[in-house]
């Protein structure tokens, strides 16, 4: 079965996370929210595989309970 | 307030200078006694050019300043002298540990890689780094150091600088032909040659604090993301020499900085981190607001800027006085090299495109890891803290995790004073980078490989070559010496009668030739800051003589002189 790799991956990790927050500099909170659903779709046609994206969107779900009653 | 540490009192002294009629002329003057300023003195004192350092001061930094001396910088230090007392001085930790609200997210261990002479980082009071310098400055016949001569005036074109000293005996003026700018971060002769530093300001203040710790306390470094003593905000505890412990509280851009400062303030919070029962007493506290910024030119005519007065970036990373040592290195041999007259003027201009390169780099970490913990908008912190919750999990997520990466140097990309690889190696040591350390015995005896380079042209090489190549090598040191120019040869492995130019090391441990890639023959050429120049794997005269000249700047367009 194909597993979802949780270890170290990233060829950098902060220029990763440095372009990310790039890309969310200056938007508005719809403009941002739409931009992260954009990036979630690419990412997961990169990954293909069925099993390895439901167990990332299986622990994706575990949010923190309070956050669950947020509104 | 109590205090570990007394600084020293250097003494005022009445240089002859100050009685002449006529401006006296050195060939360099410093301005600054800081961390920069000394090393540059050091740096050209071993390559015979005389140095006066000038000072406004007459003692070491006070307070709260830098503390964390990367393994580049001790590498530096050690070349110059001044090392070793620092490293004996400096307290190391191995065990991080990173917290997010209530909770500890994760620890690392940092084990140190074996077999290199220093560790990667020491905690160390600015104030022992300087003391330790101005020590060695002191031994050292080529440097003058004038303590309270404040430089109040300067100005220069393209054949010098001149300048105006102000003491309590009154001004006096020096001439010289090259003038180094170490005045710090806010440079009034920056500001007073219409000169400018540029980038930005980061929105937030930090309260810097000192404690001195009755007790022992775990030598282990603790970051906490939005602490639960202090909420929203992040705090650093480390720990520095003499049970003193350095703690960082972000504060927020609204804080008022005289409020955070007194100590009735501080207690309750220092006590919510450490518990009640904990015995500590505060020796300094200030609070800052951070930047990164820098000169769009490190050089000015005659004037060379150098540390933060040419670059300055936030602590987080540790990039300050680290960068600034660096950047000394870099400019040292070459201005050696042109006062001597064994290169142009041309190669001066390097000094700015190589450090250009290696001060947008350490601005670049700086900025992240100040980004990452104070994010800028709603969605940064909710990747941030998405981030800090998931790294108690994931391993991967502890890699996006940013409280200040180690500092290290860069590597030279595209400069003009490398010769570009055209064989084969494997490694990320490449033309550009700073050389790797590895135990060695032999030469000098002191063990280290770093040890014998460094302060003129190196040739490593480990391997069979043809017997005839290698008497040629020693007559083109012959021949580059009687230009001026220094090239000792490491011959690795190949035992034999030490020639005028020729040390043998052994590799005893194999470290060296698997850092190198030499277990396949090879010839390194090293620049006197210890950057690699160029590399093959066969010994080709010509070839080698040709990356001398051409680290030595020889093929570089002279700017026209004005
Ligand atoms: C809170 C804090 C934490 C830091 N942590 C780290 C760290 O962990 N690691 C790190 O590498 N860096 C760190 N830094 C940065 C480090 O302190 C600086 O990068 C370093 O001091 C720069 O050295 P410098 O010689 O360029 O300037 P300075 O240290 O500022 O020295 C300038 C010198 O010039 C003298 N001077 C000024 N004007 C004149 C004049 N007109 N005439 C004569 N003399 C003059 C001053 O008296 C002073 O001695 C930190 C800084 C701060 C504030």
């Amino acid at each position: 079965m194909s597993q979802l790799n949780l270890e170290p991956n990233f060829s950098d990790p902060d220029a990763f996370y440095a372009a990310l927050a790039d890309l969310h500099r200056d938007r508005s909170a719809a403009a941002s929210e739409q931009i992260n659903a954009r990036l979630i779709l690419l990412l997961a046609n990169q990954v293909g595989d069925q099993q390895i994206l439901e167990q990332a969107l299986a622990i994706a779900g575990q949010v923190n309970s309070e956050l669950l009653h947020d509104n | 307030m109590p205090s570990s540490y007394t600084n020293p009192v250097y003494p005022y002294t009445h240089s002859p200078d100050q009685d002449s009629a006529q401006p006296v002329h050195h060939p360099v003057v410093i301005v600054g006694g800081g961390p920069a300023g000394l090393a540059a003195a050091m740096d050209l004192a071993l390559q015979g050019v005389h140095t006066v350092v000038l000072d406004d001061n007459n003692t070491v930094s006070v307070g709260s300043r830098a503390i964390c001396l990367a393994k580049r910088t001790l590498e530096i230090c050690d070349r110059y002298g001044c090392g070793q007392p620092m490293l004996e001085k400096g307290v190391t930790w191995n065990l991080g540990k990173v917290y997010f609200g209530q909770e500890q997210v994760y620890e690392f261990n940092l084990l140190p890689e074996p077999d290199h002479k220093v560790p990667a980082f020491i905690n160390l009071q600015q104030y022992y780094m300087e003391e330790f310098m101005v020590q060695r400055c002191m031994e050292l016949p080529q440097i003058e150091l004038r303590w309270l001569h404040k430089v109040t005036r300067v100005s220069t074109d393209d054949s010098g600088a001149a300048i105006t000293v102000t003491t309590r005996d009154g001004d006096y003026q020096l001439t010289c032909d090259y003038l180094l700018v170490a005045d710090g971060a806010n440079s009034p002769i920056r500001d007073s040659l219409g000169l400018q530093s540029r980038g930005q300001v980061f929105e937030d203040r930090f309260l810097i604090a000192d404690i001195i710790m009755k007790a022992d306390f775990p030598a282990e470094r603790r970051f906490w993301f939005d602490a639960p003593f202090h909420p929203g905000q992040s705090t650093l505890l480390h720990k520095q020499a003499d049970n003193v412990w350095r703690i960082d509280f972000q504060l927020g851009w609204d804080a008022d900085p005289e409020e955070e400062k007194k100590l009735e303030n501080i207690r309750p919070r220092v006590e919510a981190m450490l518990g009640k029962d904990r015995e500590w007493e505060l020796e300094w506290a200030s609070v800052y607001t951070f930047r990164c910024r820098k000169m769009d030119s490190f050089i000015h005519h005659r004037a060379f800027f150098i540390g933060d007065s040419a670059h300055q970036v936030s602590p987080f990373g540790a990039r300050g006085a680290n960068g600034a040592l660096q950047g000394v290195e870099n400019l040292g041999w070459k201005l050696a090299a042109v006062i001597q007259g064994r290169a142009p003027a041309a190669l001066l201009q390097t000094y700015d495109t190589e450090r250009q390169h290696g001060a947008r780099e350490n601005i670049l970490h700086s900025t992240r890891a100040t980004d990452f913990m104070t994010p800028k908008n709603h969605i940064t912190r909710v990747f941030r803290d998405t981030v800090l919750d998931m790294s108690r999990h994931f391993p991967f997520a502890r890699t996006l995790v940013n409280s200040g990466r180690l500092s290290k140097p860069c590597t030279y990309e595209e400069t003009p004073l490398s010769t570009p690889d055209s064989d084969a190696f494997k490694l990320a040591l490449r033309p550009g980078s700073p050389c790797t350390d590895a135990p060695v015995s032999g030469g000098n005896g002191s063990g280290w490989l770093l040890n014998h380079l460094g302060g003129q042209f190196n040739v490593l090489l480990r391997g069979e070559f043809d017997a005839g190549r290698i008497t040629a090598l020693e007559r083109l040191a012959t021949q580059l010496r009687e230009m001026g120019i220094r090239l000792t040869i490491l011959r690795v492995d190949a035992p034999g009668e030490p020639g005028a130019h020729t040390v043998h090391l052994t590799d005893h441990k194999g470290v060296l030739a698997e850092r190198y890639d030499l277990l396949t023959a090879g010839v390194y050429l090293i620049r006197p800051d210890q950057h690699v120049a160029a590399r093959w794997r066969q010994l080709d005269l010509q070839e080698l003589e040709a990356a001398v000249q051409r680290a030595l700047g020889s093929h570089l367009q002279q700017e026209c002189a004005a």
